[in-house]
This record gives structure tokens, C-alpha cells and sequence, in this order.
């Protein structure tokens, strides 16, 4: 991006080669990846049995890309909460403790992602390139469920490649409200309530779905993602480390400071020491 | 996983589908409409592969409006279909093919309720009552012993209810709750949901 313009880096857009099949020629230059002219073309969907037999070689991977990942968002009468884990795991390495899962984009809109680091940290500023371009030539901001579009449709042409993002963008519309939007590289664009990604989602979802109630009072919900998040990193292999958790209301989004999820562990079992 | 089904009568076509959406072992949503509204007498219920159903749906139901806006008058049912299926047949050998299954229900002025069945083959039937999805194998048959040309809206609502017993009986997927809705010469009305008790 800016890096990009001031080395004056001229990339061949990786459109020209899909220009036959018409799909994608709505879709403006900008959202491709650019891609050197030797380089391999991506292989969309080579499952299918009536696509033809595309010659190309898939990039063999010198390690396991990092997947594994909880973080959920929420709805209550207060806002939004979302709420992430801080381990980045590479097959069975911790590849770092301490990588920021939730991103914001602006002033009231945050964004969780899960699935491979790497993607998820590219469109996370690809987004909040684009959304503030918007803003520029529009002169407002772009509504939650329009951000949600848009990502969605520049992740498109990359269904069937390797890129795997499922991001949760958590905000407040000034018209609407609070908003909650799923958005996944599969294509899958959800509006909702509630959601929890990522391998420890299950264990995330075991907890609210029992405990979540709109009255929830700020503490209250804060201290509910936390113990979701707590009980997701204590079964999950590849989640843990600390959690971090942010609040958004029509003021816009404020975090809280990291916690370390071994004092919630060792206050767990106080806990348990009580009631026995 | 996903379930669809649709019944015509002589002068409606009633539709449901299941409200759930799932991502790999996990529900996302409860409460998720799996039909789009093409025009104010079309109804296109879409599954298939996530991303692909909303992103086609959603072409098709802008190029529909767009053509209502460029000529004046609504495209009919079973010209809608029609350009539907060719879009599948066009995206089929391409690169990037839609995998979606798709119901579209409608009623036409001059030619009365239709209720048209496409798959991800782009194959289209006209048919007077069709069902997606694993549900289909459990509910065709019912479909079969108890449909007749002459339903009453009752009288169908009745049989849509005796399929989706079957489906909970039967069926090994947890599906709790369907919209259902009836399309006739007034319009599209919902009809209140279908759910199994046990949420």
C-alpha cells in the first residue's frame, strides 16, 4: 500500500488472466492482490469434476499455517462486546503468545478474526483502507451491514484458494444500533446476535449460550466473555495466553486492559476450594 | 443439511424452508431466511454452498428489479426461471461455478401459480411440488400419497405440517424452526413459523 506507492512497485493484476469468465470483471483492480508476471495463477476450486485440469502448482508450506483461535462478540442492552484470545498457534507451536486478535477499523467498529494470521491481518487493513477511502469520497461513514458487503465481495474472487479469514465485525451504526456481522472467505455473511469463531467456539458457546441475557449490566457482560473465553483456552489446545476485551457503545470502542488467563485459573480453583 | 420444499395449488403456491445456518458442527444462526424476494410475486428459496447461495441470489434479484426499472413491467415466474437457469448453465463450465439448489415460486397473472425446480446442474422443472436437501428422500413420498391438484390452503399447510413431522422423526440433523410463506394473486404473506417444540 503505501509502501507499495512509494517504491513504485507496478504489479500486473491477476485479473487480465480471468477476464473469460466475466465473473469477476465487475469487481475493481484494486481489490486484487497483485501478483509478479512468473508467478503461479491461483487454482479456484480445482475439486469440481467438470472444471478443467488447471496445470498449476500449489506452494508447498514450510510450516502449518496458524488456525486455531477463540474469539466471540455479543450483543446486550449496554452494546457490543467482543472478545479474542492472544495465542497465534502454528500446527502444535505457539507461534506467539501475544498477537492482538481484535483490530479496530474506526472510531466504532471492531473487528475479530480468526483463521490464518496472515490473511486475517492483510484484509484487516485492506478494510480500513477501503472504509476510509469511502469516507473520503462519500463523506460519511459506510453503515456496519455496508462494510460487511463490501469485504465480502472483495473476498470473493479468492474462494477456492487457500485464503481463510472469518472475521466478526462488531459495531454501532449511528441509524441502526449495535451491529454484529459474521463474515467468512467461504463467502458466508451473517447477521446476528451472538457469534463465536474459531477452534475453541464450541467451549465459547457452551458457556453463552447458557449465561447470555439482554439485561446484562456492563460488568456483567464483560466478565461473561471472559469466563467464555476462559473456558474455551482451558480445553482448546491451540487457544490460551490472555484475553482481551472490547466494549463498543454509540461513544465508540474502548478495551480493556490484557489480562492473563492464569490468574482466571487460579481464581477458578479458589473457587472450587470454596464450594468443596 | 439445508431443506427447501414448495407446494402448488390451484390458485397458490405455499414454500418453507429450515432457518438454520451452519458452519461445519456448529447452528450460527437460528433464524436465518433462506428465501429472496425477487418481486412482489416471486419468491426464490436458495441452499447449496455458503457464500454462493447469497452472493447468486442476490445477482439474480437485482438483475429482476433492474429489469422491472428498465422496462417498466415485472419479469413472470416462469421467465425469471428461465433466466435463472441460464445463468447456472453459463457459470456451470466456467472456472468459478455456482453451487446452489435452488426453488422459485411465483404466480402469474395469466398463467396462475408455478413453482419451478432447479439444481446446481442448471436443470429446471416446472413442478407441482418439489423438495432440497437430505429432507427430501423422507418427505417426497409423503408428498406423492397425499398431494392433489385441488388443495385448499389449509389442506396444504396440513401436508407441509406432515412433512416436517416426518423430517423430526426421521431426519438425523436438528432443524427447529421454518418460515413458511404463501405466494397468491394478493402477494407474498408470511405464514407463522413452523417450529418443533424442543429449541
Amino acid at each position: 500500500m503505501a509502501l507499495e506507492d512509494i517504491c513504485g512497485f507496478k504489479d500486473t493484476p491477476v485479473h487480465r488472466k480471468l477476464k473469460k469468465s466475466g465473473r469477476n470483471s465487475g469487481i475493481p483492480l484494486q481489490f486484487f492482490i497483485p501478483t509478479l508476471p512468473n508467478s503461479v495463477p491461483f487454482n479456484p476450486r480445482p475439486s469440481l469434476p467438470f472444471s478443467p485440469s488447471n496445470h498449476s502448482v500449489t506452494v508447498s508450506r514450510p510450516f502449518p499455517l496458524s488456525h486455531g483461535t477463540t474469539t466471540l462478540g455479543f450483543i446486550f442492552q449496554g452494546g457490543v462486546i467482543a472478545a479474542a484470545d492472544s495465542r497465534a498457534s502454528a500446527g502444535g507451536l505457539v507461534a506467539c503468545p501475544a498477537v492482538h486478535k481484535i483490530t479496530p477499523i474506526h472510531s466504532h467498529l471492531v473487528v475479530t478474526s480468526s483463521g490464518s494470521g496472515a490473511d486475517c491481518m492483510l484484509w484487516e487493513r485492506i478494510l480500513a483502507r477501503e472504509i476510509r477511502l469511502y469516507q473520503l469520497r462519500h463523506r460519511r461513514c459506510l453503515s456496519i451491514c455496508g462494510t460487511a458487503k463490501l469485504l465480502s465481495f472483495m473476498l470473493h474472487p479468492f474462494k477456492g484458494t487457500d485464503v481463510c479469514v472469518a472475521l466478526t465485525l462488531c459495531g454501532w451504526d449511528k441509524e441502526v444500533g449495535p451491529k454484529l456481522i459474521y463474515v467468512c472467505s467461504d463467502g458466508a455473511r451473517l447477521n446476528g446476535d451472538i457469534f463465536s469463531v474459531g477452534s475453541g467456539s464450541p467451549y465459547a458457546y457452551g458457556v453463552l449460550d447458557r449465561e447470555l441475557r439482554w439485561s446484562l449490566s456492563k460488568e456483567e457482560a464483560i466478565s461473561l466473555a471472559r469466563e467464555a473465553v476462559f473456558r474455551a483456552t482451558h480445553r482448546d489446545a491451540y487457544s490460551g495466553n490472555k484475553v482481551d476485551i472490547f466494549h463498543i457503545t454509540a461513544q465508540g470502542w474502548s478495551q480493556r486492559k490484557r489480562e492473563d488467563l492464569k490468574e482466571e485459573y487460579y481464581r477458578d480453583m479458589e473457587r472450587r476450594i470454596m464450594f468443596t | 443439511m439445508e431443506y427447501l420444499i414448495g407446494i402448488q395449488g390451484p390458485d397458490f403456491v405455499l414454500v418453507a424452508a429450515d432457518n438454520v445456518a451452519a458452519s461445519s458442527i456448529i447452528q450460527m444462526k437460528h433464524d436465518y431466511d433462506k428465501m429472496f424476494k425477487l418481486s412482489e410475486k416471486i419468491l426464490l428459496l436458495c441452499v447449496g454452498e455458503a457464500g454462493d447461495t447469497a452472493q447468486f441470489a442476490e445477482y439474480i434479484q437485482k438483475n429482476v428489479q433492474l429489469y422491472k426499472m428498465r422496462n417498466g413491467y415485472e419479469l413472470s415466474p416462469s421467465a425469471a426461471a428461465n433466466f435463472t437457469r441460464k445463468n447456472l448453465a453459463d457459470y456451470l463450465r466456467s472456472r468459478t461455478p455456482y453451487h446452489v439448489n435452488l426453488l422459485l415460486a411465483g404466480y402469474d397473472e395469466t398463467d396462475g401459480p408455478g413453482l419451478y425446480y432447479m439444481d446446481y446442474l442448471s436443470s429446471l422443472a416446472k413442478a407441482p411440488f418439489a423438495a432440497h436437501g437430505y429432507g427430501a428422500y423422507l418427505t417426497l413420498s409423503i408428498l406423492d400419497r397425499h398431494y392433489r391438484p385441488d388443495l385448499t390452503r389449509d389442506e396444504a399447510v396440513d401436508l407441509l405440517k406432515k412433512c416436517v413431522e416426518e423430517l423430526n422423526k426421521r431426519f438425523i440433523m436438528n432443524l427447529p424452526s421454518f418460515t413458511v410463506r404463501l405466494i397468491d394473486k394478493e402477494g407474498i404473506h408470511d405464514l407463522e413459523k413452523i417450529t418443533s417444540g424442543a429449541k
